[in-house]
């Protein structure tokens, strides 16, 4: 009865404090161990609206090397938000070891609480074990190697100039998306170990790049065999990588900074692949945990009102015609996945038996747990995307054609439709589909040597040609050579598309 | 257990060096922006930073991005009433209806235009970036003839008023007990012997006067040590140091007869304001007057120089005197830097002309920093024009300009106020 009492103290009042604070991250703790929510360790930190500025612009990096692009994001930011066009994220959290989450001071003590439970808990066990985060990033030193990084580009600033360190980050920027092993483990990261090998490898690699280069015909190359080789000899989707290893004329610096942009490329990897599983997961735990503790009598009401306005706000969903409709919400999207497992396991329809079949009356906690630790974005959505979802969100297809006149609607949410939305709402999420399928297809070494890179098109979607004579430029700087660009579309075409 | 940690206080402008590097690389472009931006804004409106804007296709940061296929699908939410194998007509482009909004995300660079602020002082930055005020260099290395004396420690000789008393006891007392200390000891010993020599049995009365002289002949030397010697004096010490003038002033002259219409005093006085704003960036302390003439030339208030009415004919000597007495009443050219400037339609009594040269020619520009003509002017030239061609060729602090759009201000005051080599 006087714990009861204490907790309802405790949320009494909107203003936060840090007793307050440290009080509801023990509650969540306990709560989140019941649901067998694993997690980094946290720290908290509180800063004001200024910082989260700072580090909304930073892109997520707690410590960011400079440049000027990071600066546009910032004044992006100021200017949203100054003109009131943008409220703050209230939080941010960082997938690191311990677990980084950022809470404003403006908000309130519900907000605050509400965080503790989405962030610290929710977003934090997603970092910890969702697959793609296990396999491919580092928490544990991202922080040094992002330290690192900003301590080698501002010696490279000094020693080379602002300009020229700006250029090849230009350049990088350009292909980032393209600096990822999308197949195979990167290599652990560690700053000890970079630090150390950073020398031998400048070394190293111009002794690797000399080799390759070597003019002086080497006694095997008498055989004519070697003529109709490709180099690389398997097409590389990791044009960064092969950059930095083979790129003939970058000096040992730029290969440096070719890889520290890569490195940093590969950590956000996951992260563009489970946006909505991971604001999902996060919204459903906070709805779980801040529901329980009503339950529990640890929050009173006005506490539950305020909240519920608050979650209703992030996961609201704009339908398609109306102004400012932006895409599907991600939070919405995946909190109502995330949910609806809860309900087959607890309350299935005979819809749901026929639709999950292995969910129906299990435990929902294994349930969502195995969702969130086995899945990204793409194959969550085609899994879990059941009927009632479509018919809640009215999901429908429309197919436009560049010849036709009018657009389509192909499917809507009724029995014939539900499979074919999944389908195309899961592929919608895919990376390749997002991001054009381009990879090092060869290298002219005895000619001229040229580049060549091979776009190989999906349903014969052509680049954007807008920009594409930037990036290609961007290439061809960090190349040193001619570049060529070919796309082969669906028939197998093969088109010459750009040239620099 | 989490750990809990207050950041409000750290560093705040993270983002400061990021901006910078923008800014910096989107110079060129700022530029013209600041530049349309003084064109459209009021005149007493330079309190605030500005909205920038610049082409977004600048800002972009290009990747590889998908173009549209011929057939493309797409999976939206909220369905009200479509059927499957509804045709729906084809939404205009750029209607903001989502069907032609991608998936992925809408952000700044969909739209045609990148735009941000930028503080006061940044405004002012760029606005004034490599600007500078012919000769003001040269007047802040020195040359101006003011000059400030200041401390510079001790000396050992100078005059009597400049003598530091204490620095010169405090060396006095110092000698006086070095040289003290040994004769002391000296009449110690002396003292010593002849009291010996008083107790001892062979009272020699010869050898204990020999002794008290010596003792007297010791205390007459120690007496004589002087309590002040030239050596201990000490004098404080100050040197001249120039200064720069950092006080200016700046003559407005304006033509308000009937030529002149509300267009004309409107280029003029944005003249006069850029003017202001650039030497207030310079100066500590700036006093303006305000000259406005027709027929007769009159020292008036802000006010009434930009707003109020007269007309009649012009007679542009008429303000070049008064200009001349001010600055001879008020204005020593030793305190004060004087900028002339004057905007005119160039119209003015023929037989006015030449005298107006000679008004400039030696009543003033032997004391200006500066003097700026502008004239604003659609047609050709009159007599005044061709006069001040010729101050301009035997001044170079004498500048000219013309002036027939209000686009053409910015870049002629940069053409005016061009930086200078120090000759």
């Amino acid at each position: 009865m006087t714990t009861k009492k204490k907790h309802k103290a405790a949320s009494s009042g909107s203003e936060w404090t840090f007793e307050k604070i440290e009080y509801y991250d023990r509650v969540i703790k306990e709560l989140a161990s019941e649901f067998k929510l694993e997690t980094y360790p946290n720290q908290i930190e509180i800063i004001s609206a200024e910082q989260m500025m700072d580090a909304y612009a930073a892109v997520g990096m707690p410590l960011g090397y400079s440049h000027w692009s990071y600066g546009k994001h910032f004044l992006n930011v100021e200017k949203n938000y100054k003109r009131g066009l943008m409220g703050l994220a209230y939080e941010l959290v960082i997938n690191s070891d311990p677990c980084i989450s950022y809470l404003m001071e403006e908000n309130t003590l519900v907000l605050q609480v509400t965080i503790l439970a989405h962030a610290c808990y929710g977003h934090n066990s997603f970092f910890k074990n969702n697959y793609l985060y296990k396999e491919w990033t580092n928490p544990d030193s991202i922080i040094d190697y992002l330290l690192f990084a900003k301590n080698y580009i501002s010696e490279c600033e000094e020693q080379y100039g602002i300009e020229k360190v700006e250029e090849v980050l230009d350049a990088c920027h350009a292909l980032r998306n393209y600096g990822v092993d999308r197949y195979r483990r990167p290599q652990k990261l560690s700053v000890a170990e970079e630090k150390s090998r950073q020398v031998n490898r400048e070394e190293y690699l111009q002794s690797q790049i000399n080799e390759l280069w070597r003019t002086l015909p080497s006694k095997e190359s008498k055989t004519n065999s070697a003529i109709t080789e490709r180099f690389p000899s398997e097409p590389e989707e990791n044009i960064l990588y092969f950059l930095e290893k083979n790129a003939p004329l970058l000096e040992a610096w730029e290969r440096e900074i070719i890889r520290i942009v890569r490195k940093i490329s590969q950590y956000f990897y996951p992260q563009r692949q489970t946006k909505v599983m991971n604001e999902g997961w996060a919204t459903f735990w906070h709805y779980t945990i801040v529901n329980t503790m009503y339950e529990r009598g640890l929050v009173d009401d006005s506490f539950m009102v305020e909240f519920l306005h608050n979650h209703t706000d992030v996961v609201f969903q704009l339908p398609f015609n109306s102004q400012g409709y932006n895409g599907l919400n991600p939070y919405t999207l995946g909190f109502a996945i995330f949910q609806d497992i809860r309900r087959i396991c607890e309350n299935p329809t005979p819809e749901d038996a026929a639709w999950f079949p292995n969910l129906v009356n299990t435990d929902w906690i294994t349930a969502v747990d195995f969702a969130m630790r086995n899945y990204k974005d793409e194959s969550f959505i085609a899994q879990y995307l059941s009927p009632k979802i479509i018919r809640d969100l009215k999901l429908f297809v429309i197919v436009m054609h560049t010849d036709l006149p009018d657009l389509e609607v192909a499917e809507i949410h009724d029995e014939k439709g539900y499979k074919r939305i999944r389908e195309l709402l899961s592929q919608q999420y895919d990376i390749s589909m997002m991001e054009p399928n381009i990879q090092v297809y060869n290298v002219d070494k005895r000619g001229d040597r040229s580049l060549t890179l091979r776009h190989v098109q999906r349903n014969n979607r052509p680049l954007d040609q807008t920009d594409l004579d930037q990036v290609m430029k961007h290439l061809h700087k960090l190349w040193g050579f001619a570049v060529k660009l070919e796309s082969v579309d669906d028939q197998g075409t093969l088109t010459l598309t750009q040239q620099i | 257990m989490s750990q809990i940690i207050d950041k409000r206080h750290n560093n705040r402008h993270k983002s400061a060096v990021n901006r910078r590097r923008f800014l910096d690389r989107f110079k060129k472009q700022i530029r013209k922006s600041v530049a349309d931006a003084v064109v459209n804004r009021s005149i007493t409106d330079f309190e605030h930073g500005e909205k920038i804007t610049i082409p977004a296709k600048d800002t972009t940061e290009p990747i590889f991005k998908h173009g549209v296929g011929k057939t493309n699908t797409i999976v939206l939410p909220g369905n009200k009433d479509f059927s499957r194998g509804d045709k729906i007509p084809r939404p205009q482009e750029n209607n903001g209806d989502a069907t032609t909004t991608q998936a992925s995300d809408a952000n700044e660079t969909s739209e045609d235009n990148f735009d941000f602020e930028i503080s006061r002082e940044e405004f002012l930055d760029i606005f004034f970036d490599d600007l500078e005020l012919p000769n003001l260099l040269k007047k802040q290395l020195g040359l101006s003839k003011i000059v400030r004396s200041v401390r510079a420690g001790f000396t050992s000789d100078g005059v009597p008023t400049n003598l530091n008393i204490v620095r010169t006891m405090r060396n006095a007392l110092a000698r006086r007990i070095a040289m003290r200390a040994p004769k002391k000891r000296e009449l110690k010993q002396a003292e010593q012997e002849l009291e010996a020599l008083r107790h001892s049995h062979a009272k020699n009365p010869s050898l204990i006067k020999q002794q008290q002289e010596k003792i007297t002949k010791i205390s007459g030397n120690i007496k004589r040590i002087p309590f002040v010697d030239p050596f201990d004096l000490k004098y404080n010490r100050r040197v001249s140091q120039p200064i720069a003038a950092s006080k200016a002033v700046v003559f407005c002259i304006m033509d308000v007869s009937g030529s002149m219409d509300e267009a004309k005093k409107d280029l003029a006085k944005r003249f006069f304001i850029l003017l202001y704003i650039f030497l207030t960036k310079t100066y500590e302390t700036i006093e303006i007057v305000f000259i406005r003439h027709h027929t007769a030339a009159k020292e008036v208030s802000e006010q009434d120089f930009f707003y109020s009415r007269e007309t009649g004919g012009t007679v542009v000597s008429s303000a070049l005197d008064l200009m001349a007495d001010i600055i001879h009443d008020r204005y020593p050219t030793n305190e004060w830097n004087i900028y002339g400037a004057q905007a005119s339609d160039g119209d003015n009594w023929n037989n006015d002309s030449p005298h107006c040269k000679e008004i400039l020619m030696s009543k003033i520009m032997p004391y200006v920093q500066y003097f700026a003509y502008v004239e604003i002017m659609p047609r050709h030239h009159q007599s005044l024009w061709e006069e001040y061609n010729q101050v301009k060729a035997v001044f170079p602090n004498f500048a000219m300009q013309h002036i027939t759009h209000m686009k053409e201000i910015y870049p002629i005051f940069r053409e005016l106020f061009k930086r200078q080599q120090v000759s």
